[in-house]
């Protein structure tokens, strides 16, 4: 028998978190990171994984002593057990849904999204494998996977090294980067997405 | 093992962005469409805390575990590869809902096609790599 005091944990961290939980949460993270003398930020595992494959022989920017990130792919390898465990473990009580407002759920609508019971799911149904089989889909998926990987490592970091650790620091370029993410963002979803989602 | 560490922190980091739907399309166009604090909760308290802890990092020449003092690089100030970079990854971030924590962890929740959205980054990464010296920075 499972104590019931370990249920009601479970049930507690089950629930969806609200940002002034995860915000903190998140500086407890970047906190640890930076007492194990590292820096806070995913991106620089994609430039890693180039490197470990052997890209430095084409590009001087992969050519660098590459094992001492070993540390920064373990913790995207813990974020991935972190995902299963959180969907499976974890799942909230009125299931795999993202609470979002009433104004966002009629603009999804006027956008082409449709949701059977009003509620909208955690993630879109376009990530998916057969969603690779249409235009769209192979869009958002490869498209959008070489733009983030492309603009992260121009930008020289991602959401968590500029907007988080970078911020943090008061570093100016992280606020122009972070100007620059909010100015992509925005155009992608004011004047490209009526034309890829109609 | 020492390095198991970094993967409970991974774990924490996952944990936290799937419970706080961080890692969901729709809380991203909800955030770009200004219609929810949710999401600018979570990164604006995150930064103003985030402030405080490395301030007093600082202040205090705090040190980290291996002894030596913890130290936070400074970034280059050139504004170009920020704005430009920045606006390419915010295309992308906007488009597939996720930025490069997020798609770790939605792997790890059963969207295997994230495999793919990897491969496609670190492609990005690697054509970044390759045109470097001919981009302006």
């Amino acid at each position: 028998m499972v104590p019931d005091f370990l249920i009601q944990i479970k049930d507690f961290i089950s629930q969806p978190w609200p940002w002034y939980v995860a915000g903190p949460m998140i500086v407890v993270i970047m906190s640890i990171l930076l007492f194990f003398g590292k820096e806070f930020g995913l991106s620089a595992n994609f430039r890693t994984m180039c490197a470990a494959d052997g890209a430095g022989d084409m590009a001087d920017f992969f050519r660098f002593d590459w094992q001492s990130q070993g540390w920064n792919l373990l913790v995207a390898l813990g974020a991935v057990f972190g995902g299963y465990l959180a969907a499976n473990y974890f799942a909230s009580p009125d299931g795999n849904v993202a609470h979002v407002s009433e104004a966002t759920v009629n603009s999804l609508h006027s956008l082409g999204f449709n949701f059977e019971d009003g509620k909208v799911p955690l993630v879109p149904e376009f990530y998916d494998w057969n969603a690779l089989f249409t235009w769209r889909g192979l869009l958002i998926i490869v498209g959008g996977g070489f733009l983030v990987g492309f603009g992260a490592r121009y930008a020289g970091g991602c959401t968590s090294g500029h907007a988080i650790s970078g911020m943090s620091a008061l570093q100016l370029g992280s606020l122009y980067a972070v100007i620059g993410f909010f100015a992509g963002g925005l155009f992608m979803t004011y004047v490209l997405f009526p034309l890829i989602f109609h | 093992m020492r390095m198991s560490r970094y993967i409970l922190v991974g774990i924490l980091f996952g944990m936290t962005l799937y419970k706080a739907e961080a890692v969901s399309w729709f809380r991203i166009y909800e955030m770009f469409k200004f219609q929810s604090f949710h999401m600018y909760g979570i990164i604006l308290s995150a930064i103003v805390l985030g402030i405080l802890v490395v301030q007093t990092i600082k202040r205090r020449h705090m040190h980290a575990v291996d002894g030596q003092e913890i130290k936070i690089n400074d970034k280059d100030k050139h504004w170009p590869r920020y704005i430009i970079g920045g606006f390419i990854f915010g295309l992308g971030w906007a488009l597939a809902g996720v930025c490069p924590g997020p798609m770790f962890i939605l792997m790890g929740s059963g969207y295997t096609v994230f495999i793919v959205f990897l491969l496609a980054a670190m492609t990005g990464t690697f054509v970044y790599g390759a045109l470097r010296s001919k981009l302006p920075h």
